[in-house]
């Protein structure tokens, strides 16, 4: 008892948090150098549990700092270069405006420049952190290595992100460490797993930017200062992990120095071989590693001794990287770009990837191919048939690889057919059935129960109950409850299911009234999910009613 | 670093050597202030480098030209010529100054500024070249000393070297003021403080001089002068009226408006112009237009025309003065030609032809560092960014330098199958998806992007939103407020409470077995005879029926004066009475149902009533019925003061009480004792609006449900026991469970909480359980059963198992939900009540239906 007065926001997590201008007058900086500051060493604004407590009981909107994260700024190095940086600027203004152009020479000679190696080491102090943050880095500077060296940013920067980006690549293809590829609309993602972490980037379409006037490039530019530096680490410890010499020379084409990379990949899996029984784990566990290491090694090896010849109208640069990934041979028009190793006319050539309806003159013994082949056959894990990509074949539809269908999610059909493919299954089969059951699909729906199935039709026949969901469910029940109903079997069946229905009720009435919220809510959650498969599966099979009447109509003009 | 020093010395020094040379300046000026200028100076004097300040009087009425002193010194002739001029004018005493022109920077810190003072006694000027010099000059005027109006004007002790100033003040006449008090002392720095008191008594001046420099010899007056002559409000000061820069509205009151030079009072015009005489005199008048009024004077001077002609100059931005040539032919001082003779004569030093020995010896020191490799030349800098392994010495076990606070940024979302350029068709938007799609704000959509097929690879376009999205997500990184945040993991499975099952805890009502038809309006209230044989209704039709439970069989019905509120049938089986309650009365029935010996036990037990000998005065009146009433049934009636909302037997079945709520007055809850006709009010206080009351089972207690209060009184000690709050919001009704420590509630606010009277004053459990307002709720007399009836039509029985072990809470499961009643006009279930020995409950309702669930 007794004791002084506490006094309010005066500990606790008042203390532990700072506004942003406080933070601002506390470092002595101006907006635009926090700011900077702020993304170089990655402090962002902290969301405090009691918003009202650290505001000091006003609800006024407020981006709060840690206290901690601004002490650990007072002490950075770089805000002293940011203070030269701009007496430079000042310096340098002054000189203009008298004309002193030795002056200004001079100053332009010590200009002050900063490094980030040590910020990048300590936001970063293992090397695996690191190559955990860098799917941003891979994104922003893919994206700033396609802008024209024009106006938005410097040309140094333009040209260091392809650098680091096209020796990226090489580290991919030479470490054969690309998993999953998928063509959006937005750009081409790639998945690659780098020393065991799933690393995801998107590369844009070639194409000129249209450059937005609502976008601050100076903070992309210093998100891409330090993402270059981190950027060009990582691929500098990359590459020694590789045993080769950082910086390469050479790599723009994305061909050179195929042969060393052969080797090295060759190399690399010896090594892994001989891991392999040093691991003593359990034997389950073992098994499973090992079938995944034999599975990931079949797909590294999806396109060895294919050769591939890239026709002009294709992302040259995307499918190159990509089929050297898994080892096949690529090679494009000389005249589009350096760097292609053997012509069309080249006899060995096994596939030639066409994106145009039509070629003129083919050869007999190469498949010619649409892109999306390779995009899916790597998705895939296999060579998928050749048939459905064939020119001017309307494409099977392109499934995004990174989709893990849970339970209650809706499946496209097209990926329970690749499922099956996978599991080994034939495809021809199918489709010739698909023809015969055509007119009498719903028939055959009804009367399945007995017949044995295939397990591919079992799967299809999932999906359409699943499909069908529970619309469908409330309109056959009439039909079926009658004999149930009769049947004193089915009386016992319906009236046990009515009985735990009334037990649940009873036991929700029950319930807590915070309990009860976080229910309704899951429950609420998991209604609009089947709701939304439902209505997905729905639209599918419209869609495919309508094509089937369409195909119909068109049969019967043919006739 | 030493070299640099050394290098720097040597500018420095070659500086001071410069600065050496040039001449003082300062002494040659006496001597120009002796002789009278020409009217310019000529190329030839200047040459000399001599300095001549040289001044020009005009006789009244023209321009006081001044040049300023000239400085030796190449550099600033070549840029510089500045000329001061001040224009006095006699008639209108306008003292024009145009400022000194400032041609560059350089030259104004250099710049000596010159005040020139003008004084005008009565007509004359009084010209001030400030001393630029020291030197003894005397000034000509001195001490002018204002005969009439005792102004002392100009205490110019004018002898510069001694530094002598001599105050001056000013007495107004009208009122006391004393302009400048300065204390005049002889041989004394001028530094006085001055106050002024205007004669209004509205201003005191003062003026603080500060004039200790050496080349501030001016004095007093003068400077006032001065300063007032170059600052154009002192433009239309005239002197004339010596009362000087004030605002003339504080001669307001008085008659005159200042005083002349002779001391005189200057009278104002007798009659000021008013706007007609303006107007005509604007009409009538030539001269209007270059005739300007004078506060000071109060009079209309007629601007002649050279002064209207300066006007207008002025206005144009052009000297005051005609003659004035601003575009003077420009002397070159200093041509290009090499002139045959030199400017000077001294011949050139030595040093400047030969070569400088400390400059060879830091020449052979530059060449020798550059030699020995000391000094190289500056490489180019390093553009490409360096790489190196900076993880060669990690530490695994390193601190982030961060805290655990620390939240790693999220990854971006994967994108799924609706993303693909060629995606399966059910991910497309239909034409009405896409409508509203686009009629979405951007951040409520669910996809920030539209989904499209394109036939081939060839065909898609750039996304047009792809820096956009960059962009964004860097702002998200440093701008976006992170927090932990746990995601439940919880199957909705488990958060539904293991309640033992239903099955296990019967018997409980299950099914709906009979329906009593009979009334033809809402069955406010039932009650069930002790032997379970009959059940009586009341209804707000005005009757009162008995039936037979088995058979659903109505025995009776006894038309009463009014809608009945409240049944209850005597719980004590030997006796066969039951209440009922109508508007103001409760009526006592003996129904004559059952065993015939009890019914006639009963009535003797009336009648066998013996009225005390002192007649005490009583709240009600307890009247005998007899004849046609007594046949049918009616035994006793209490008429009380006000209607009657519910009656309830004690346990032992002697005590009634009922209740009439009213909120304001303590005669709402009476206890009757039918053996003895006795009635009493239990309370002196009124605690609330009372909803219904019970006695307790067992134990001499006694409840009473207000509003939000359940209070428990012992009717011995007659004390409240307990308070009981339900955190309802208006109490419908009461239970309390055969043990007696039990209690549960019912609100109409869809709650029934449960109590535990020994846990304690607030509820055990609350039940939400119904959707609407619950009117009727009931305990079983033997089994651990409650039910509920509410105006949603349904009964809800719950089982409500209440442990011997103190330790262990009641256990509280739902068991049935039993519908049946309809719903009319809002109102479902009125009231419910257990069979005494099934369990089976009965309900009655607004549907004019009593049902039993067996």
């Amino acid at each position: 008892m007794g004791g002084l007065q506490k006094k309010k926001y005066e500990r606790g997590s008042a203390t532990n948090y700072i506004t942003r201008n406080k933070a601002r007058k506390k470092l002595q900086l101006s907006l635009a150098d926090f700011r900077r500051l702020c993304i170089l060493k990655g402090i962002y604004p902290h969301e405090p549990k009691h918003k009202k407590k650290v505001n000091k009981g006003s609800t006024a909107p407020r981006t709060f700092y840690l206290l901690k994260d601004i002490r650990f700024l007072l002490h950075e190095p770089i805000v002293r270069k940011f203070r030269e940086y701009k007496v430079f600027v000042r310096k340098l203004r002054k000189a203009y405006g008298k004309a002193e152009w030795t002056a200004v020479e001079r100053l332009r000679d010590n200009k002050p420049g900063y490094k980030l190696d040590h910020i990048i080491k300590e936001r970063y102090p293992t090397f695996i952190d690191a190559l955990r943050d860098i799917d941003d880095a891979l994104s922003m500077c893919f994206l700033f290595s396609t802008f024209a060296r024009t106006g938005k940013c410097h040309v140094q920067t333009i040209t260091l992100c392809r650098r680091l980006t096209v020796e990226w690549m090489n580290y991919v293809v030479t470490s054969r460490s690309l998993r999953k590829v998928f063509i959006s609309i937005k750009g081409i993602y790639y998945q690659a797993e780098v020393l065991g972490q799933l690393i995801t980037w998107l590369v844009p379409y070639q194409f000129a930017h249209d450059h937005p006037t609502d976008v601050d490039y100076r903070v992309m530019a210093t998100f891409t200062e330090m993402y270059t530096t981190l950027f060009g680490f990582i691929n500098f410890r990359l590459y020694q992990t590789l045993n080769l010499v950082y910086p390469p020379k050479k790599l723009s084409a994305l061909s050179a120095s195929l042969a060393r990379v052969v080797a090295t990949a060759e190399e690399e899996e010896e090594n892994q071989l001989d891991q392999f029984p040093a691991d003593g784990e359990d034997l389950e566990n073992m098994e499973a590693r090992e079938k995944e290491q034999k599975e990931q090694e079949a797909q590294n090896r999806l396109f060895e001794g294919l050769k591939f010849f890239l026709n002009r109208e294709v992302p040259r640069e995307s499918l190159a990287f990509i089929l050297r990934c898994f080892g096949a041979e690529v090679s494009w028009d000389k005249s589009l770009c350096i760097g292609g190793t053997y012509n069309v006319t080249d006899e060995t050539i096994t596939h030639q990837i066409v994106d145009r309806p039509d070629i003129d003159k083919q050869y007999i013994n190469r498949y010619y191919i649409q892109p999306q082949w390779v995009f899916d056959s790597v998705n895939a894990k296999m060579r998928l048939p050749v048939e459905d990509y064939f020119l001017g074949v309307t494409l099977p539809p392109h499934l995004s690889p990174f989709v893990e269908e849970k339970d209650g999610d809706y499946v496209p059909p097209e990926k329970l057919k690749l499922m099956a493919l996978q599991r080994g299954e034939k495809h021809v089969q199918e489709e010739e059935e698909d023809d015969d059951d055509d007119d009498d699909d719903e028939e055959y729906n009804d009367e399945v129960d007995d017949e044995d199935l295939t397990e591919e039709k079992n799967l299809k026949k999932m999906e359409d109950q699943r499909s069908q969901g529970k619309t469908l469910a409330v309109k056959v029940t009439p039909g079926k409850v009658k004999p149930w109903e009769t049947g004193s079997v089915g009386n016992k069946v319906r009236l046990e299911k009515e009985e735990k229905a009334e037990e649940k009720r009873l036991a929700i009435m029950m319930m807590k009234k915070k309990e009860k919220y976080l229910y309704d809510k899951i429950m609420f959650g998991k209604k609009r999910t089947t709701r939304e498969a439902n209505k997905l599966a729905a639209k599918r099979k419209a869609h495919e009613d309508t094509s089937k009447a369409e195909k119909k109509q068109k049969k019967a003009k043919k006739q | 670093m030493r070299l640099w020093n050394e290098l720097s010395y040597f500018t420095c020094w070659i500086s001071h050597q410069a600065r050496l040379c040039t001449p003082p300046t300062r002494l040659c000026t006496p001597p120009t202030r002796l002789c009278t200028p020409p009217t310019r100076p000529g190329p030839a004097l200047y040459s000399t480098h001599q300095a001549r300040p040289c001044s020009v009087l005009h006789p009244p009425g023209q321009a006081l030209l001044c040049t300023p002193p000239t400085r030796p010194g190449p550099a600033l002739y070549s840029t510089h010529q500045a000329r001061p001029y001040s224009v006095l004018h006699p008639p209108g005493q306008a003292l024009l100054c145009t400022p000194p022109t400032r041609p560059g920077p350089t030259l104004y810190s250099t710049h000596q500024a010159r005040p020139y003072s003008v004084l005008h006694p009565p007509g004359q000027a009084l010209l001030c070249t400030p001393p630029t010099r020291p030197g003894p000059v005397l000034h000509p005027p001195g001490p002018v000393l204002h005969p009439p109006g005792q102004a002392l004007y100009s205490t110019h002790q004018a002898l510069y070297s001694t530094h002598q100033a001599r105050p001056c003040s000013v007495l107004h006449p009208p009122g006391k003021a004393l302009y400048s008090t300065h204390q005049a002392r002889l041989c004394t720095p001028p530094t006085m403080p001055g106050s002024v008191l205007h004669p209004s008594g509205k201003a005191l001046y003062s003026t603080h001089l500060t004039v200790p420099g050496l080349i501030q010899p001016i004095c007093f007056s003068t400077r006032l002068l001065t300063r007032f002559s170059l600052s154009p409000s002192f433009l239309s000061q005239d002197i004339r009226n010596t009362v000087g820069n004030i605002p003339m509205e504080w001669y307001q009151d008085y008659p005159h408006i200042g005083y002349n030079l002779d001391g005189k009072k200057i009278f104002k015009p007798i009659r000021n112009k008013d706007e007609l005489d303006e107007f005509l005199d604007k009409m009538e008048n030539p001269d209007y237009w270059r005739t300007v009024h004078d506060k000071t004077t109060a009079s209309d001077i007629r601007l002649s025309d050279e002064q209207v002609d300066l006007v207008h100059r002025l206005q144009k931005g052009q000297f005051g003065d005609v003659n004035f040539n601003e575009y003077e032919p420009s002397v070159d001082f200093f041509t290009n030609e090499v002139m045959i003779h030199p400017v000077t004569n001294r011949p050139q030093d030595k040093r400047s032809f030969i070569p400088s020995l400390i400059e060879k010896e830091k020449v052979s020191k530059l060449v020798h560092a550059i030699k020995m490799g000391w000094i190289k030349p500056r490489k180019p800098k390093e553009t490409t960014p360096q790489y190196y392994d900076l993880w060669a010495k990690e530490d695994p076990n390193a601190i982030l330098g961060r805290h655990k606070m620390h939240v790693p940024a999220p990854k971006m979302r994967l994108p799924g199958h609706e993303e693909s350029y060629n995606p399966p068709p059910e991910y497309l938007l239909t034409e009405e998806e896409r409508m509203a799609w686009e009629q979405q704000d951007a951040e409520d959509r669910k996809l920030p992007f539209l989904p499209q097929k394109h036939s081939c690879l060839r065909a898609v376009p750039a996304f047009s939103r792809f820096i956009h999205e960059r962009f964004e997500r860097c702002l998200d990184l440093y701008l976006c407020p992170r927090q932990r945040k746990m995601r439940v993991n919880v199957n909705p499975e488990d958060l539904i409470p293991k309640l033992p099952k239903p099955k296990d805890l019967q018997p409980f009502p299950t099914t709906m077995s009979l329906v009593y038809i009979g009334h033809s309006s809402l069955v406010r209230s039932i009650s069930a005879s002790p032997t379970g044989q009959w059940l009586v209704s009341g209804s707000d039709d005005c009757t009162v029926r008995f039936w037979e439970v088995n058979t659903g069989r109505c025995m009776k019905t006894l038309e009463v004066g009014g809608a009945v509120k409240s049944v209850a049938w005597n719980p004590n089986p030997a006796v066969c009475l039951v209440a009922v309650c109508f508007e103001s009365t409760v009526l006592l029935l003996n129904p004559g149902l059952g065993d015939r010996l009890v019914v006639s036990s009963t009535d003797q037990l009336i009648t066998s009533y013996e009225p005390p000998e002192e007649d005490k005065e009583q709240a009600v009146t307890w009247a005998l019925s007899e004849g046609p009433e007594h046949d049918n049934g009616h035994r006793l009636t209490l008429t009380h003061p006000k209607a009657v909302k519910q009656v309830v037997w004690h346990g032992k079945g002697d005590y009634l009480a009922s209740v009439m709520p009213d909120n304001s007055s303590n005669l709402q809850v009476l206890i009757h004792q039918v053996s003895k006709r006795r009635t009493q009010n239990p309370f002196r206080k009124n605690k609330g609006l009372v909803q219904c009351v019970s006695f307790h089972p067992l134990r001499p207690y006694f409840f009473v449900a207000t509003q939000r209060y359940v209070r428990v009184y012992n009717l011995i000690k007659q004390e409240l026991t307990k308070k009981l709050m339900t955190n309802c919001k208006w109490i419908s009704s009461m239970a309390i469970h055969p043990g007696g420590d039990n209690l549960i509630c019912g609100s109409y606010d869809c709650r029934l909480a449960w109590f535990d009277l020994d846990l304690s004053t607030k509820p055990y459990k609350m039940l939400r359980h119904h959707k609407k307002a619950l009117r009727g709720v009931a305990y079983h007399k033997h089994y651990p059963l409650f039910a509920s009836g509410a105006d949603d039509g349904s009964v809800i029985i719950c089982h409500g198992m209440v442990y011997n072990d103190l330790l262990q809470n009641p256990l509280i499961v739902p068991v049935k939900v039993l519908k049946g009643h309809q719903i009319t006009h809002d109102l479902g279930v009125l009231d419910v009540t257990f069979h005494p020995t099934q369990p089976w409950v009965f309900s009655s309702g607004a549907d004019a239906t009593i049902r039993l669930f067996t």
